[in-house]
């Protein structure tokens, strides 16, 4: 087992985010917000901000630099006087000390022309409209068979509405960037998942060549999806440097985080089931609906694994969205299967509670062989491996399935069941590996390690890969001016990045080997490409799984929910580094317990905010929340998805959480809570 | 930020003078909601004088059996002490539930007294507040009111106090002891409080410079089988949704007498002495222990989102007294 190489680095603070970096002479940055959901700026008066000493500049869009690149309207910043949302940053103070330039913000005057908003999500809200595509690019609605008909027809049918709140990712590090130009190019320091990406989307904010652009990301406290692309920092940060010629800092505060850092949307999810007297499913149908922006379009892709999780011949997913004047979602860990699949596995524990089927053994009857829409076969699959494993390690086998029977003093309790799932892709990453002629090896690739422990597990693959021992090897990531490659999201970084370094790791002992192991004084150098390898991939389904076991206590006065036990088993290819993988699979179960019971982002209909926009606002499960957790895996060889056979872990533990914790409620209580979180009001009797 | 002053007095006289005599100066002691409250703008005080080491820090016997509790006390030395834990349970309880260990360490006994409501109107400058800006309007009314008031609110405000400890003192009958500049004095922690009526800015009745030197508990007596329940959306680290703290004195299945104290509920710590009167020579049974939170819950005024709160609060108030009274809970059931 590796310990994490940047332990050290991080326990005794040397090592680095983002708004640590030193730079001399810099200046500080303070947004100012909108306090209107939806309307127009008459105009700025800055003058009493500007009168503070040490006020440096007031970014207006009266005076803001104009941006030659708005793809991303969120990161067009004041390039309009509409405002869009409540929150959406409409002006900025650059001053001298951060203290300064707070102060200077407050004092900024803003003349606002009103217009009505509309912030509040319905099923029947006239504006929904189907998009042309949901999240990143997947199908809007998909069909097969005659759903209508066959639900009409079978034997036990479940049609039950799930309701998932607004939520927000909060990884520890908020976003934030220093900036600096110099002679035309720009350099920053930024809390990003992906340096690449992040530099490619800056240069085309500012009509830079990609070159001109370098973003460094050494170390990053956490993401959770919200920092996959560039947000309003960056470009605030760079535009802020460019006004004053000073470099710049700028973090964004909590409670900013909350608008324009990006969320998981709510969602309204109508699932129906249908099966026939054997408990095989004959009919499935999962409709979504979501929200967006005004400024976005980005609907999450919450039906999108209830297409390959169960087989049914007769089946359809749909989504809908709506643009009301709030906050643009984004992605948040696991978009799309974490809300979907808790609707779906909560409806599969209705289904097996209709039926009188233990809920592992009706997802065991429904197994598919191949992908249930496409007929693709799937590279491995091993749900049912999971379900059964986990059931042996949970001691699932004689549960009373009856509802609200059992009794230990004052507490009602239960037990839950849910699978997990998530795709396990790769995208195009490259790759470099030196070696010098005293045998030193250097692996170079813009990964980014946003505490998962990527740095080690490609440590642990160049090590094998080279056939040398790890302390032979650097590892240098996390910035831009390296070889090019995925972001650190979509639980593709570890699949990515291991393939392109095994291959340039190959290539290089290849070198290595065709001159007898003599390295020539200037070193060898090998660089690699998976853009083709990648091209070439089999038109498989390809998917991580997972099952997840939740014991819960409820008291029986007050309705709160303690979780004493949570259990994940999964599937996921190779575990490249198992310490860092265990604790990120107990990470994504703790984030599903935490969405089970405690988050919420509460919509304010009067203002168009999120009123509860801090941490004591917005609960997270806390230490005592959390009791017994474990995760765990199977063996499985994943044949595809690269030489390291890696599915990606980042995401698949989220998911189903919520669904196992709303299934052990419903068994403790007897109650089926619906609309998450699951807070104790919604189990007092 | 905003400039301001900042001042050490060698004595509490001195503080006091300081603060009586300036409109925006204000005591410091842990400072843990004071500095929140400046960073998110809503206490703007131009001159901070610091009290820390001028307050009774420690924890002394009173004739007659009673405690006399320095105001400058850390709630962590209050939960710990031996004294408290034996004769106070319900006190030591109380702290303990309240806020994180490091926030325990820093914060003192009096200013815990007089920490501002939690509501979410009333901590952004944003948006308006009658507490905050009288005559600006309540939008909590119509927003967000999960975790606000069912009793002593009223069309202006609904806001909570977020104290626990305040309530366990309120069902412990304390004494808080004040210095200002008419010199000492002496209040029931009832006196304290004021209910928002018409001027929710105006929480306490202390004067500009009055400073709380000490809280004092009267003898044991009851106290001693007493016990405090939070309930709170996770477990640990969370302001209450409501919370009880309760004494019994039963003699021969017959109460004698009984303190309840509401937390979370109410704008200040609410003492249920319509449930203790109808307690007083009853039967230790569930059902007249329903009756009593009945009672006290008839004057509830709850709103759409926390009417949820009336029923809760019976049935904590039902099982802490079953509890307290080694009563079963059978027939509680309204």
């Amino acid at each position: 087992m590796t310990a994490r190489v940047d332990g050290p680095d991080k326990v005794t603070g040397r090592a680095r985010y983002a708004f640590e970096h030193p730079a001399d002479g810099a200046a500080y940055v303070w947004a100012v917000p909108s306090v209107i959901a939806r309307g127009t700026i008459r105009s700025v008066d800055a003058s009493r901000a500007l009168a503070l000493p040490g006020v440096l500049a007031v970014i207006t869009p009266d005076n803001a630099p104009r941006l030659p690149g708005t793809g991303d309207p969120e990161l067009a910043l004041f390039q309009t006087r509409a405002v869009a949302y409540r929150g959406q940053f409409v002006a900025a103070v650059v001053a001298g000390t951060l203290e300064t330039a707070r102060e200077a913000a407050g004092r900024v005057v803003i003349d606002y022309e009103r217009a009505p908003h509309d912030v509040t999500l319905t099923a029947s809200h006239p504006g929904l409209y189907k998009p042309d595509f949901v999240n990143p690019r997947y199908e809007t609605d998909t069909a097969a068979g005659d759903f209508d008909g066959a639900f009409a027809a079978a034997a036990v049918r479940v049609d039950a509405t799930y309701r998932t709140p607004a939520e927000h990712n909060h990884p520890m590090e908020p976003h934030a960037t220093v900036a600096a130009w110099q002679a035309g190019t720009l350099t920053v320091y930024d809390a990003t998942q992906g340096p690449s990406r992040a530099a490619g989307q800056i240069a085309a904010v500012f009509g830079l060549e990609p070159g001109q652009v370098r973003v460094i990301a050494e170390h990053v406290g956490g993401g959770f999806g919200a920092k996959g692309m560039p947000r309003a920092n960056v470009i605030l940060a760079a535009m802020a440097a460019r006004v004053t010629g000073r470099p710049v800092k700028f973090a964004v505060t909590r409670p900013q985080m909350f608008a324009v850092t990006g969320h998981r949307a709510p969602s309204i999810q109508r699932v129906r089931l249908g099966a026939g007297p054997d408990g095989r499913l004959t009919a499935v149908c999962h409709d979504v609906i979501d929200q967006t922006s005004t400024l976005k379009e980005f609907t999450e892709q919450s039906a999108v694994a209830t297409r390959h999780m169960y087989a049914a011949p007769h089946r359809r997913t749909t989504h809908r969205v709506v643009r009301l004047d709030v906050p643009t979602p984004s992605w948040m860990r696991a978009p799309g299967e974490c809300p979907g699949m808790f609707a779906l596995e909560s409806a599969m524990d209705e289904l097996a509670a209709a039926f009188g089927i233990d809920p592992v053994e009706l997802r065991l009857r429904n197994e598919p062989p191949v992908h249930p829409e496409t007929g693709q076969p799937f590279s491995s699959r091993h749900l049912a491996g999971c379900l059964r494993e986990g059931a042996a390690r949970f001691g699932w086998a004689g549960r009373d399935p009856a509802p609200g029977v059992r009794r230990e003093g004052r507490w009602l309790t239960g037990t839950g069941v849910a699978a997990s799932t998530y795709p396990a892709r790769a995208m195009p990453s490259q790759a470099r590996v030196t070696v010098s002629p005293s045998g030193r090896y250097q692996v170079s690739i813009a990964a980014a390690d946003i505490g998962t422990g990527a740095r080690t597990a490609l440590l642990a693959v160049a090590a094998e890969s080279l056939g040398v021992p790890a302390a032979a090897i650097d590892v240098s990531i996390g910035d831009s001016a390296l070889p090019p490659a995925m972001i650190a999201g979509g639980s593709m970084g570890t699949a990515s990045w291991t393939w392109a370094v095994i291959k340039a790791c190959g290539a290089l002992r290849d070198q290595v080997r065709a001159r007898d192991g003599a390295v020539p004084p200037g070193g060898l150098t090998a660089h690699a490409d998976t853009a083709a390898d990648i091209g070439a991939l089999p038109a498989h389904a390809r998917y991580a799984f997972g099952a997840q076991f939740a014991e819960v206590r409820v008291d029986a006065d007050t309705g709160e929910v303690r979780v004493p036990r949570l259990l994940g088993v999964f599937a996921a290819g190779r575990i490249v580094s198992p310490a860092q993988a265990r604790s990120q699979l107990i990470g994504g179960m703790t984030m599903g317990l935490s969405m089970a019971l405690h988050e919420e982002s509460a919509m304010d209909p009067q203002f168009g905010d999120y009123p509860n926009h801090d941490l004591a606002g917005y609960h997270i499960a806390a230490h005592a929340d959390v009791q017994d957790i474990d995760a765990v895996w199977i063996d499985e060889e994943e044949p595809e998805l690269g030489p390291a056979g890696a599915k990606g872990i980042g995401e698949v533990g989220i998911v189903g959480t919520a669904a196992a914790i709303a299934g052990a409620v419903y068994h403790a209580t007897g109650i089926r809570v619906r609309d998450l979180p699951i807070r104790l009001d919604k189990l007092l009797t | 930020m905003r400039p301001f002053g900042y001042l050490t007095p060698p004595d509490p006289a001195a503080a006091i003078a300081a603060v009586t005599g300036r409109p925006g100066a204000t005591f410091l002691a842990g400072g843990t909601n004071l500095v929140d409250l400046m960073k998110l703008g809503v206490a703007t005080p131009d001159l901070l004088v610091d009290v820390t080491g001028l307050l009774p820090g420690r924890i002394e016997p009173v004739p007659g059996g009673g405690l006399r509790i320095g105001a400058g006390v850390r709630n962590s030395d209050l939960a710990a002490d031996p004294r408290v834990r034996a004769g106070f349970p319900v006190l030591a309880q109380a702290v303990l539930a309240g806020a994180s260990a490091q926030l325990r360490n820093m914060a003192t006994v009096g200013g815990n007294l007089l920490q501002r409501t939690r509501c979410l109107y009333f901590q952004d400058v944003t948006k308006p507040c009658n507490k905050r800006v009288p005559g600006s309007g309540c939008p909590a009314r119509a927003g967000d009111h999960r975790n606000l008031a069912i009793l002593g609110g009223s069309p202006h405000c609904v806001a909570t106090h977020p104290s626990d400890m305040a309530v366990a003192l309120a069902a412990l009958d304390a004494v808080v002891h004040v210095e200002g500049a008419a010199g000492p004095r002496a209040l029931p922690l009832g006196e304290l409080y004021r209910l928002p009526g018409d001027r929710p800015d105006r929480e306490t009745t202390l004067e500009r410079g009055d400073l709380i030197t000490a809280v004092e508990l009267p003898a044991p007596g009851l106290a001693a089988r007493s016990a405090y329940r939070k309930v709170r959306d996770r477990a640990s680290y969370a302001f209450g949704v409501a919370s009880v703290a309760a004494a019994l004195d039963v003699d021969g299945g017959v109460i004698r007498d009984a303190r309840i104290a509401l937390g979370a509920v109410a704008p200040l710590p609410w003492r249920a002495r319509a449930a203790e009167r109808v307690l007083a020579g009853r039967p230790a049974t569930a059902e007249w222990f329903g009756r009593a939170a009945d009672a006290e819950l008839a004057e509830a005024a709850p709103l759409p989102d926390n009417a949820f709160k009336v029923t809760l609060v019976r049935n904590v108030v039902v099982r802490m007294l079953c509890e307290l009274a080694g009563t079963e809970l059978a027939g509680a059931a309204s």
